[in-house]
Formats: C-alpha cells, structure tokens, sequence
C-alpha cells in the first residue's frame, strides 16, 4: 500500500517504520505531534480531538495524493487520532520514504503543515477551570 | 434539510445536528450562513466559517437543494 490514511482511537508510534519501510527507500522521515503540558504558561491537562471523519479522511487523502504528485516517494503515511489525550501522548503522525531524504523531509512538512489548514479536526484545549477550542477565536 | 456542526460550532448551537423546514431552506451556502448568523450572533465572532457539501469544502455561491450532506466547519485545529 502506497498511501495509508486513517483516523484511529489510539496511535501506536512503533509501528510507523514497518509501513513506511520500502526496498527501494534510503530515507524515512515521520513527524509526531503530542499533547504538550503548558499553553502559554497555562497548565493543560488534556486535548480532546473531534473529526468530521468521512471529510478527514478525503481531505488526508487529497493531501497524500498531492504529496506523491509532488515528490517522488514510495510511500505516505497521515493518520490523526481522536479522543481524549494526555500529555507526551501522540496525537498525529505523518511519513513519508523516498530513495532520497530530500523527498521525505520536504513531504513530511508539506504533510503536516497542510493537515492543519485543511482536515476537519478541531481541539479543544481543557485546562483546570476551563475548556476551549483551539484557534476558533481571533 | 439537516445540517451537522461540530467544533466551537456544535457548543454555540447545543446541538450537533440542526434541521431546517422547507419554507426556512436556505438555497445556497451564503443564505446559510446568513441565517445561521441571524439566530446565532456567536458565529460572527469566530475567525472563520466554512461549509461543506457532500465532505467537500464549498464556497458561498454554491446552492443547495436540501439533499445534501451540509457540514459547518469552524477554524479546524488538528495536528
């Protein structure tokens, strides 16, 4: 499988290099994203993701596609999850491989810097005293 | 007509999925959002509103005939 994209309950961050390891990859490069413990000085105590997922998953799909137009790669992996996570805890993970690093590493940004403009997934920061949706707000 | 929130959005309205009448139906995205400004002034406040159609980002000239899947997408936030 050359594109895997999938929302899941819980990422388990091992096993991204058997699916993105490839005979014909010198490079693999993957990105995770975890919950953080402060938000300007604020003490989080955990994120709590929601998906409008058959849309997620067009749009991760889109993504994918475009990356692989883009760089020549051999495979592409966007997978977000959802739920309640705490801190250290993964939350999105993206990778690619390419005979070359250069690929990977450019698709790698290119995978998560567009996830975050694109896919509909919202956080909700929740904090001691109050909760809230991250970047609804100016 | 059904229209699904979520986010920010689904908390403004108490609701995650809200029906329209057909006499109330708004007939393309830019009377949607019109009317879901009218009767909830929070919207208004949120950095950006965007819609779906059928899971695909639609812009306000495009109408709508009631059988379609219609989404509010709020600011997304993942990563």
């Amino acid at each position: 499988m050359k594109k895997v994209v999938e929302i899941v309950d819980v990422i388990d961050t091992a096993k991204v290099y058997a699916e993105l390891s490839d005979a014909n990859s010198g490079g693999i490069c993957v990105f995770v994203g975890a919950v953080r413990e402060f938000t300007n000085n604020e003490e989080v105590i955990a994120l709590e993701f929601e998906t409008y997922e058959a849309m997620a998953l067009k749009e991760m799909s889109k993504i994918a596609d475009e990356a692989l137009a883009k760089w020549s790669l051999n495979k592409v992996l966007i997978r977000h999850a959802v739920g309640e996570k705490g801190v250290e805890e993964p939350v999105v993970i993206v990778g690619a491989s390419s005979a070359h690093r250069d690929a990977c590493f450019e698709a790698c940004r290119f995978l998560i810097d567009t996830l975050k403009e694109t896919v509909p997934i919202w956080k909700k920061e929740k904090f001691k005293n109050k909760s809230v949706w991250v970047s609804a707000h100016p | 007509m059904n229209v699904l929130f979520f986010g920010i959005t689904k908390d403004i309205v108490g609701s995650s999925e809200i029906s329209f009448s057909n006499e109330l139906q708004p007939t393309s995205v830019a009377s949607l959002k019109k009317q879901l400004i009218e009767s909830y002034p929070e919207f208004s406040k949120l950095n950006s509103l965007a819609v779906a159609v059928n899971s695909e980002y639609a812009d306000d000239s495009v109408l709508l005939k009631g059988n379609e899947e219609i989404a509010i997408i709020p600011p997304v936030s993942g990563g």
